[in-house]
């Protein structure tokens, strides 16, 4: 199970891949010619067979999720490509896109086939400009060859696909937040119930699936729900995309049967630490999911197995760092992160991120007390579960995680009044507007009210 | 003069024929960088024309463009240039890469550079990270990106010679990132 398994990637050594007369020369456009000699109700049954589950982080099973789109609204059905790829650490996404644009659109077809959708939409971010490039071109190549626009193949199937570009907002890879933007208002998260299925974009049953999770899409209907099954875990079939990122010698994307050990990827397949050293944390799949250790390293990179371990697979997104990296800088990193993106819609989120951020930078700095430690954990807490979206759990995880696996390295910025991963140097004046971690100096103690009344 | 001549109405017919019939409002946001092409920012002008086009208030339209970063209200140089600065960068020396952008362009360009060539801007990720440290000019990859080699890169623009990116081509100056990111240059990317 060490060996790197390239389904998806196929193809990726090969630049001609970006067009469709290369791809179709591959077997493209073949999974989209078996599906549509299908019902869409056995494309679903196809898919809800092959236990492929949601590539975006969630995990959620893709064919069920078709399944919970009714049929009988009266409301047009849509399809929304999540190309919004903005996690931290994540990148598998776009190079999907810039090296196989078709296999990813002819995921977007037969998935909108399945759902009975005749406007598709690809929410792009974006900072993705040539990724976007390379689908407009991958598109309109798509409506001359006849598997876009009307009558697909002479199938009677008809399909439109919009590309919709988004402005820098990682809240939009949210999945209401991005209807929420599509429809041409600021990206806010929404309620649900309802969910997207039923009540999604213009209030219409709408699927929303990531780049990767569609990617699979031509794969399983070419080769059958019980190929894939074959692969990875029981639980999570399939491969992962993982990207590895930071603190090792071969940073890049690696496609492994789902299950594979992290220390697999990160050492052999990512060329192991940088320099040689030892590795310290690694987040399973972007920086929304809690660190891991060196003491993980054998745990397989699947939803089960990094859930028991206490993290979450997420998008498989592997940020190293070593021995020489301060974790308290890293989650101040990250919290300014979570500060910048939060939406400002509920006050968990909005107020907590960024209270933490100054306390963290406070810790950095060598102004911590030592009961900020369990303050902040105690942020964490009023934050997890209790904001209106993901995005503030996210922003959770490095924070009880890094707690949790490096409070040595909290106590000891508290104990010598600087971070220790940095030479000594002169005392900074304090941040502005931050309290003295210190009584003030003598000079500036109030006089007693004896003095003054005497 | 409005910020839309004829031939760039002529652009918001074809932006807003894009989404279903009584679902234009979704047109907001490539209206907002078709406006972006032609002033190099939004501006309180634009907004209200945009708000026009899709019989919203300004303030609603205001609304959407203060929301997203690439929309950009504030005066903003031909190139814009991104510095990813956090942790997968962070881990590879994004840090540096950006206090040496800062120093070279001196102080005051995270607004713009007083010849208004340059803004300079501290990016979240830009999901490149196996290209730790990534800067972007006017959204095209630079990869590996060191303290001189942004130096040199700054210059190079100086210069007006955009070395070629990463992946893609040089999408021009930031008024023509803008129409590409409006969806009006199929041709661009071939």
């Amino acid at each position: 199970m060490s060996e790197e398994l390239r389904i998806l990637t196929a193809w990726w050594g090969e630049p001609e891949t970006v067009w469709m007369t290369r791809y179709l020369q591959t077997g493209g456009y073949k999974g989209l010619r078996k599906a549509l000699k299908m019902t869409p109700q056995e494309v679903i049954d196809e898919v809800k067979a092959s236990g492929l589950r949601g590539r975006g982080g969630a995990g959620f099973p893709t064919g069920v999720k078709w399944s919970f789109v009714p049929q009988d609204t009266g409301k047009p059905t849509y399809l929304v490509a999540n190309f919004d790829e903005s996690e931290p650490g994540t990148y598998n996404n776009r190079e999907l896109v810039e090296r196989d644009p078709h296999q990813f659109l002819e995921g977007v077809i037969i998935a909108s086939y399945a759902v009975q959708c005749h406007t598709a939409f690809i929410y792009t971010r974006g900072e993705f400009l040539f990724p976007g490039q390379v689908l407009e071109r991958a598109i309109a190549e798509a409506y001359d060859e006849g598997f876009l626009g009307k009558d697909i193949l002479q199938s009677g199937y008809q399909l439109d696909v919009v590309l919709h570009k988004g402005a820098g907002a990682y809240i939009c890879g949210e999945e209401t937040a991005l209807l929420s933007s599509l429809e041409g208002y600021r990206g806010q998260p929404r309620l649900r119930p309802p969910f997207p299925a039923v009540e999604g974009l213009y209030a219409s049953p709408t699927a929303i699936n990531n780049v990767e999770t569609l990617c699979n899409v031509p794969h399983i209907l070419m080769n059958g729900a019980k190929w894939f099954v074959g692969i990875g875990t029981e639980k999570s079939p399939g491969t992962k995309i993982f990207s590895v990122s930071g603190k090792v010698n071969l940073p890049g994307n690696f496609e492994a049967p789902m299950g594979t050990p992290a220390r697999v990827v990160i050492e052999e397949m990512a060329g192991g630490v940088l320099d040689g050293k030892r590795l310290k944390a690694w987040t399973p799949g972007g920086s929304s999911t809690p660190f891991l250790t060196e003491e993980h390293l054998d745990v397989g990179l699947d939803f089960e197995s990094i859930a028991e371990a206490g993290s979450l697979l997420g998008t498989g997104a592997l940020m190293v760092t070593d021995e020489r990296d301060c974790m308290v800088r890293v989650c101040h990193r990250l919290l300014q992160f979570y500060a910048h993106e939060s939406c400002g819609k509920c006050t968990p989120c909005r107020e907590g991120t960024w209270w933490v951020t100054r306390m963290l930078a406070r810790v950095e700095e060598g102004f911590g007390r030592q009961e900020d430690l369990p303050l902040l954990g105690e942020i964490g807490d009023n934050i997890l579960f209790k904001a209106f979206c993901a995005l503030a759990d996210g922003a959770v995880s490095p924070i009880t995680s890094t707690l949790k696996y490096f409070r040595d390295e909290y106590e000891e910025h508290v104990r010598l009044g600087r971070c220790p991963f940095t030479e000594p140097r002169a005392r900074r004046l304090r941040p502005v507007g931050e309290a003295p971690h210190e009584p003030s100096e003598p000079e500036h103690a109030a006089i007693p009210l004896s003095e003054i009344l005497r | 003069m409005p910020v839309l001549s004829p031939e760039l109405r002529a652009d918001a017919e074809r932006i807003l024929a894009r989404y279903p019939k009584g679902r234009e409002r979704s047109a907001v946001m490539p209206l907002l960088y078709l406006v972006q092409s032609a002033e190099g920012r939004v501006t309180r002008e634009g907004l209200k024309e945009v708000a026009d086009l899709l019989g919203l208030k300004t303030a609603e339209v205001e609304a959407v463009a203060s929301f997203y970063t690439m929309l950009r209200i504030r005066p903003t140089g031909r190139y814009l240039v991104s510095v990813c600065t956090n942790l997968a960068c962070a881990l590879r020396g994004s840090t540096e890469v950006y206090a040496r952008a800062r120093e070279v362009l001196g102080p005051g360009s995270e607004d713009m550079t007083e010849d208004g060539a340059f803004s300079l801007h501290e990016e979240e990720c830009l999901g490149a990270c196996d290209a730790a440290p990534v800067v972007q000019i006017n959204f095209a990859n630079y990869d590996r990106t060191t303290p001189d080699g942004i130096d040199a890169l700054i210059d190079a623009l100086r210069r007006g010679e955009p070395p070629p990116p990463s992946r893609g081509t040089f999408p021009g100056e930031f008024t023509k990132a803008s129409r590409i990111l409006a969806g009006l240059e199929p041709e661009a990317g071939r």
